[in-house]
Formats: structure tokens, C-alpha cells, sequence
């Protein structure tokens, strides 16, 4: 590589560390995304209520089987469908649109940067918040949702199938934010309200076990909820309505997000470097 | 016109069916520029399309040779210091500066030695440390200049810089831009503060409801005003003599003594006759004159006579 070729390699590099510098110090543990972190922090608390609850009760403790089947659906029914979900809707759709309304996009717009190089600077900063919050949050819950158990749920983790458990669950979950922050970048691109596409998205994902098979392949959640490692059972009446549809493999499930997620990203880049200021919209 | 000038040819900007400018074909050579016109001129218009923020609808822009879409190649070269009181939260005055200079690529000891050098020279580093949030309105206008500038751009733009500074501050900042225009950069200042801007200009761009009025030096401008008699003010020892004599010629409209007696204020449609005329008088009766000196070749007079009083602020 030639020395003008690694300078521009490192001046990239440095102008997008800018951006998630900046954007790290304004948006994480700031005041206004205090929501975001009850989202986050809920089912630890959660978790830890159960765990002090389990373990001040002497006798008629569930198994550890029964405590990771509700593991199972805390994350596919909260994590998934509702605090990830909009926990990506809050930090992602408002990296953009966020400082339109705040009158500050002009300031980024005005640097020597690539638009392609701040989307993804802003992209990543989002995609650190997400994960750091979210994956978290899924590890802390695991943790303390069979904490009680005592020895027999170490055992459970570290000799068990819990760690593979608590591995996949955690890929999944940022494999969620990955998905689900890049259609809410290009969201709060797009949209003056990005409401309206999340109510939208919100619907169609929580839809998908009545859509149609092939449908349900325009679905993040088809994808991520084959990932999960222990299956939710669908209680009764809804179990006569919901489609069954094969399992998308892991190899096919895991790169076919990411391209996704890659697509929208090259889809938001190109329209950051169209985008206008027009704080008077 | 060159690489140098911030180039102009026929560009149309319309906000759906609003216009914003129309067909305005400029080229702004180095010096200070102002951008002068009432509210919804096209004035923020113009600047933000040198800027690249928007985009004309028809016509082409450069800035220095760079086209407005090109932000890697103008964010270098350009500084723009908008009109908007917005500032990232939770950023103190210095985070503001430094974090984005860290956006040009630049090292961390470059981007520190940048920061405080712009912040010295606004006056701000003592409060350096402090919530941009905390800052007074003057400062805050202060620290935008200071972020606009730290990377020290060819072409400075700088939408209503004077708002909110106090009488000291105004003066500092107009030296400021004056030594920037010195130095051959591109300062284009918009100002509804005409006085302040008569005093910086090198030259003027009128504007209103989005078309060019008049650009160029102000003299010149006026000059071309050709419909408004010239007002000249002559100090002289006898003013009722020379007036006698100003009112034989046809291009003198209008003629009156100042109360003092010691001066004459004449509106006239012939500049060049009438200091022809004034000359010969003081030939031939040996008039002494104090001074003789344009009283309507500044940017306020200029914008009374082509766009009228709406929206000036003198």
C-alpha cells in the first residue's frame, strides 16, 4: 500500500473514531434516553426480584428446565418484540433525525467527511449503546434468572447446555440490534416521524407466526427466533392459527441478516450524501 | 472570474413552490462580502447552497473551484457559522470545538493546538470548561465563530455573526473579519445591521424576494442608482455662494444649507458635473471647502433606494 493510500486509511479511521467519540460522549447514560435504559433494565430487575424472591422460598422452587423455558420466552416476547425493538427504534431512527430537529445536523454536514463515513460512524455509536445494553441486559437476566439454583445452575452453565444457551441468545440479541438499527437509521433518514414506519415494522414482526411461509422470510424475527437455542411453545387458541415454516439454518440465518443489515446501510449512506438541511420542516 | 471566486451561474433553488433565489448568477471574488436584504430574501438561501447543505434545482455553484457536493474536498476550505442558536448537548465550549475537529482527521495534539488557538482568539478560553449550555447569548455566538473557524478555512460564512454580541464584542468581530479579509479569504457575512456592515464591506450583494438587486462595491452600486439624485455634502466657508452658483446647472434638484451655515447638503442627478463645477468655483472665487463627501453611498442608503425600509435595521 502506498503512503498517500494509508494516510487516507487513517484519516478515514480517524474521522469516523470522531464521530463515535462525539456521539458515545452526547448519547450514552445521557438524560433524554432514560426510557431506553428502563427498557434495558427492566427484566433485570425482573430477574432479580425472582431470584430474591426464589431464594428466600424453601420448598415448590421450579426446575431449572422450567426457569429457562421462561427465559426463553422473556427474551423471544420482550427482547425481541419489544425492548430491542424499540430500544433501536430510540437510538438509531434519531442519530439523524434527532439532530435535524435539534438543529445541530448542519455541524456534521459541514465536516471534510464522506456522508458514506458518517453514517457509519453513527451507525457504529448507535450499534455500541444497543449492544452494550441489550446483549447485556440478556447476560445479567440469564444470570440471574437461575441464580438461586445455587451449584446445581453453575453446573447447569458451565457443564450443562447453559452456556451455549446464554451464547446464542446473546448473538441473537445483537444480531437484532444489527438488524433492527439499520432499518431505523434509514428510518429517521427517510421519515419526518419515524413512528409510522415502526408502528408498521412493530406490527409486521409481530405478525409473522400467522403469516404465510413465505412472508414470514421478509421477517427479522423469522430469522433471529431460529436462532434462539430453547423453543417458546405458542399457547392455546393461538397455536390452531400460527404456520409452521422450516427453520432457516444458522449459516443461511446468520450472513443473510447481516446482509441485510449491510444493504440498508449502503441504501442510508447513499441518501445521507442527498440528504438536506431543512430545519424548518 | 476564477478558481478563487465562489462562482454562481444561473442557479434556481425553489422550496416546492416557494421560491428561494432565482436565476442568480454571481461571482464573489475574495474580501469581505455582505449579503444584505430583508428577511426572506434568499439571503440563508444563498449561503446555505454555497455550503452544500442544499442543493440548487437548476444551475451550477463552486466554491474556489470545489463543487458545493463534494464535502470531503469544501468541509477543508469552508467555514460556515449559521444562524441557528442549536448546539450538541451536554458539550462544554472546548468538547464543542475539539470533537469536531476530530472529524477532519486530524491527531488528537493537532486538533487540542487548533481548539485552543480558536478559542483564544474569541475570548473564550476561560470559560472553555463550562456547558455550551451555560454560556450567555454573546458567547454562544462567540463559540460558533470559534468552531467555524478552528480549521482555518479559505471561505468563512457567517450568517447573522453579529446578533447577540455586545458593542466590544461587535467591534472585535468586525476586526476579525477584516483581518480575514486582509489576509484574501472569502468572508461572506449577512447582516440586517447595515451601518456595521457598510463599515466591513468590500463589497455588497442586495437581495429581495430572492433575486439579485445589485452586487458589487457599494460605490459603484450607487453609482448605477441612477434614478436617485446623488447626495453630496460640501463643508466650505461660504455655502450660499456656492449654492447660488449650483442652482444655475439642471442636474441639481436640490440644495440646503445646514443649520450651522457652515455646510451644504445637495442632491444631484450628475456626480462628475457637479465636482467639475465645484472645482471651477473654487478657481474662480476662492471658495475654501472643509470637506466634500458622498452623504449616500452606503449600503443603507443603497438598500433604501432599491429595496426600500422593509426589514433594515440601521
Amino acid at each position: 500500500m502506498t503512503a498517500p493510500a494509508v494516510q487516507l486509511e487513517t484519516s478515514w479511521a480517524r474521522q469516523v473514531g470522531g464521530v463515535l467519540r462525539l456521539e458515545l460522549k452526547k448519547t450514552f447514560l445521557s438524560k433524554r434516553g432514560w426510557w431506553i435504559y428502563c427498557l434495558a433494565l427492566g427484566p433485570v430487575l425482573l430477574t432479580l426480584i425472582h431470584f430474591l424472591f426464589e431464594s428466600s422460598r424453601r420448598n415448590g422452587r421450579h426446575s431449572i428446565g422450567e426457569d429457562s423455558l421462561v427465559f426463553a420466552a422473556l427474551f423471544m416476547f420482550y427482547y425481541l418484540r419489544a425492548g430491542i425493538f424499540f430500544g433501536c427504534m430510540g437510538i438509531f431512527s434519531n442519530l439523524f433525525r434527532g439532530e435535524m430537529l435539534e438543529k445541530t445536523l448542519h455541524y456534521y454536514f459541514l465536516t471534510p467527511m464522506r456522508r458514506e463515513m458518517l453514517v457509519a460512524g453513527k451507525y457504529l455509536s448507535g450499534l455500541i449503546v444497543a449492544v452494550t445494553l441489550f446483549v447485556g441486559s440478556t447476560g445479567i437476566s440469564f444470570f440471574l434468572l437461575g441464580r438461586h439454583f445455587g451449584p446445581a445452575w453453575s453446573d447447569y452453565v458451565w457443564h450443562g447446555p447453559g452456556l451455549h444457551q446464554l451464547g446464542a441468545y446473546m448473538l441473537v440479541a445483537a444480531l437484532a440490534c444489527i438488524g433492527y438499527g439499520a432499518v431505523f437509521l434509514l428510518s429517521g433518514l427517510f421519515f419526518k416521524n419515524p413512528m409510522i414506519p415502526a408502528a408498521v415494522v412493530w406490527v409486521w414482526e409481530n405478525l409473522e407466526p400467522f403469516l404465510p411461509t413465505v412472508l414470514k422470510k421478509i421477517s427479522v424475527i423469522f430469522y433471529l427466533k431460529n436462532l434462539c437455542p430453547v423453543e417458546v411453545p405458542i399457547p392455546p387458541p393461538f397455536n390452531v392459527i400460527v404456520i409452521e415454516a422450516d427453520p432457516t439454518p444458522f449459516w443461511i440465518a446468520v450472513p443473510g441478516l447481516l446482509m441485510v443489515a449491510a444493504v440498508l446501510l449502503v441504501y442510508s449512506a447513499i441518501s445521507a450524501r442527498h440528504t438536506e438541511i431543512s430545519y424548518s420542516d | 472570474m476564477s478558481d478563487a471566486d465562489i462562482v454562481f451561474n444561473n442557479v434556481s433553488r425553489f422550496y416546492g413552490d416557494v421560491l428561494g433565489i432565482n436565476k442568480v448568477s454571481l461571482a464573489i471574488p475574495p474580501g469581505i462580502t455582505s449579503l444584505v436584504g430583508p428577511n426572506g430574501s434568499g439571503k440563508t438561501t444563498l449561503m446555505n447552497l454555497m455550503c452544500g447543505l442544499i442543493r440548487p434545482t437548476q444551475g451550477d455553484i463552486t466554491v474556489c473551484g470545489i463543487p458545493p457536493d463534494h464535502p470531503e474536498k469544501l468541509g477543508r476550505i469552508l467555514g460556515y457559522c449559521a444562524q441557528f442558536d442549536a448546539f450538541p448537548k451536554g458539550l462544554t465550549g472546548y468538547q464543542f470545538v475539539y470533537s469536531f475537529l476530530r472529524m477532519y482527521g486530524w491527531s488528537n495534539a493537532e486538533c487540542e493546538q487548533r481548539t485552543q488557538a480558536s478559542l483564544q482568539m474569541v475570548g473564550l478560553q476561560d470559560a472553555a470548561n463550562r456547558p455550551v449550555a451555560a454560556y450567555s447569548k454573546g458567547m454562544r455566538q462567540r463559540i460558533k465563530l470559534a468552531q467555524a473557524t478552528a480549521h482555518d478555512p479559505q471561505v468563512v460564512i457567517l450568517d447573522e455573526p453579529l446578533n447577540g454580541l455586545d458593542p466590544l464584542a461587535r467591534s472585535e468581530a468586525i476586526a476579525l473579519f477584516k483581518q480575514w479579509g486582509d489576509k484574501g479569504r472569502h468572508v461572506i457575512v449577512s447582516s440586517h445591521i447595515l451601518h456595521e456592515v457598510d463599515r466591513i464591506s468590500d463589497q455588497v450583494i442586495l437581495l429581495s424576494q430572492g433575486y439579485v438587486v445589485a452586487e458589487g462595491q457599494i460605490h459603484s452600486v450607487r453609482s448605477e442608482v441612477k434614478e436617485q439624485p446623488m447626495q453630496i455634502e460640501v463643508r466650505c466657508d461660504r455655502p450660499s455662494m456656492l449654492a447660488a452658483r449650483l442652482f444655475q446647472q439642471d442636474h441639481v434638484v436640490e440644495a440646503k444649507l445646514s443649520p450651522d451655515g457652515k455646510g451644504l447638503l445637495l442632491r444631484t442627478k450628475d456626480a462628475d458635473g457637479f465636482y467639475l463645477l465645484l472645482n471651477k468655483v473654487i478657481l474662480d472665487s476662492g471658495l475654501e471647502v472643509e470637506s466634500v463627501a458622498p452623504a449616500d453611498d452606503d449600503v443603507n442608503s443603497v438598500y433604501q433606494y432599491l429595496i426600500g425600509a422593509e426589514g433594515a435595521t440601521v
